[in-house]
């Protein structure tokens, strides 16, 4: 098990007061809330910051902490020293739970929350519902589809030790589902205690990044790419929309950046969203001389065209 | 290695469209209705239009996120209900940011 520096995890020094230790607590909770934050690794900070908040700002913790000595470095290979905790008592249950082998080694499975909690004779309460985030597919939005989805949770082994556990569940995508919608799996959550009942499991979905669709709530966006000619001219060309290919029609004289909306196309619903094509103009490479020649004969078609004139120059 | 067949779990999709009752919505998010009705009234979660209390099961979402907030960082009702609409916000303008950054 590694040593784990509490004090270098709420970035404060050894000698800290509580009123820093606090304050340090609440700034780094607040950063690495996993409901707040967008670091990738916010859900692990906020569990290492909560294990060092739960230790640092009881004194008696502390104490018994800081007399492993102040020379372990984090990561260290570490086995507590024998009798080191004697003298000390530990008051009270353990809010978060879920703590590392460290923590558990030194102060004990106090609050040992979600899956695998020990049952006490007697004892019946429902299980807690649990969440994760999975990512899908814009298309399985379209079409609605059936995905497989691999959780991992923790739970308590035969040996009393926590090891986590890989499940795999099959879950329907329905139709029509958005950013940040859930899906609940009745019962899919933690099992009960006793003859309690499990919980329920929340999926919150998110868009895996799209090569080419934008999401906007319910509405969808594609930069199509277009010759001058087209834009200038008028034409009907194929343009992909997650639901398949649509023939839209560009009108004559669209500038780069005209939104043409398909009304209905984007993600399906009671009241869908819309699919929206924004025209990028998209310049053929003069890169021999006879498309070299056909820019001079465009430019001298134009001897008055200044595209600058808004700009004053 | 030979692939289990996993049995399909439909789930429940908690969108705009489906409607909860308020004592429906308690349950989901596991409060007492007195609390819940105290968020009501902070407008940490708001009914359907309507006069009714009816709820978007969307807000589901909403109290499970502001109950985090309350228990990981102490925040109340009002500070909740200020967060999760700059949160919503955030989202939003990500999503667009996301358009112009390709």
């Amino acid at each position: 098990m590694e040593y784990k520096d509490y004090y270098q995890i709420l970035g404060v020094s050894r000698d800290a007061t509580q009123d820093e230790i606090k304050r340090a607590y609440r700034r780094l909770a607040r950063k690495y809330h996993p409901d707040v934050s967008k670091e990738p690794d916010a859900e692990a900070r906020f569990k290492e910051v909560n294990e060092a908040y739960e230790v640092l700002k009881d004194p008696e913790k502390r104490a018994a902490y800081d007399q492993l000595g102040a020379n372990w470095q984090a990561g260290q290979e570490f086995r507590p020293p024998p009798g080191w905790d004697q003298g000390f008592e530990f008051h009270g249950d353990f809010g978060g739970g879920d703590f590392s082998d460290f923590f558990e080694a030194l102060f004990g499975r106090g609050g040992f929350g979600g899956f695998g909690r020990r049952a006490r004779r007697e004892f019946h309460a429902r299980g807690q519902d649990t969440h994760a985030r999975i990512l899908i597919d814009l298309e399985d939005a379209y079409h609605g589809a059936t995905r497989t989805v691999t959780l991992k949770h923790t739970e308590l082994g035969d040996d009393g030790r926590p090891r986590v556990v890989e499940r795999t569940l099959n879950v329907q995508i329905p139709k029509g589902i958005r950013q940040g919608q859930q899906i609940r799996l009745a019962g899919q959550g933690a099992p009960g205690i006793g003859r309690g009942e499990p919980g329920d499991l929340y999926l919150e979905v998110a868009f895996k990044p799209h090569p080419f669709y934008k999401v906007e709530g319910k509405d969808v966006y594609l930069d199509l790419p277009v010759a001058p000619w087209e834009a200038a001219l008028g034409a009907v060309v194929k343009v992909p929309t997650p639901a398949g290919l649509v023939d839209l029609k560009i009108p004559a004289g669209s500038r780069g950046g005209r939104k043409l909306r398909l009304k209905g196309r984007g993600i399906p619903a009671r009241q869908p969203g819309d699919f929206y094509v924004v025209l990028q103009i998209a310049l053929p490479p003069a890169d021999d001389e006879r498309s070299r020649e056909a820019y001079r004969t465009f430019a001298a078609a134009f001897p008055s065209f200044n595209p600058r004139s808004s700009l004053g120059v | 290695m030979a692939r289990e067949l996993l049995p399909l779990a439909k789930g429940q999709l908690l969108d705009e469209e489906l409607e909860l009752s308020l004592g429906e919505l308690c349950r989901a998010c596991h409060m007492e209705l007195e609390e819940l009705e105290e968020w009501l009234a902070e407008g940490v979660v708001e009914p359907l239009p309507g006069g009714g209390r009816r709820f978007a099961a969307i807000s589901v979402r909403r109290v499970q996120r502001a109950r985090r907030l309350r228990d990981d960082l102490g925040l109340n009702a009002a500070g909740a209900a200020l967060v999760l609409d700059l949160l919503e916000e955030i989202e939003w303008l990500r999503q667009r940011l996301a358009r112009f950054e390709g």
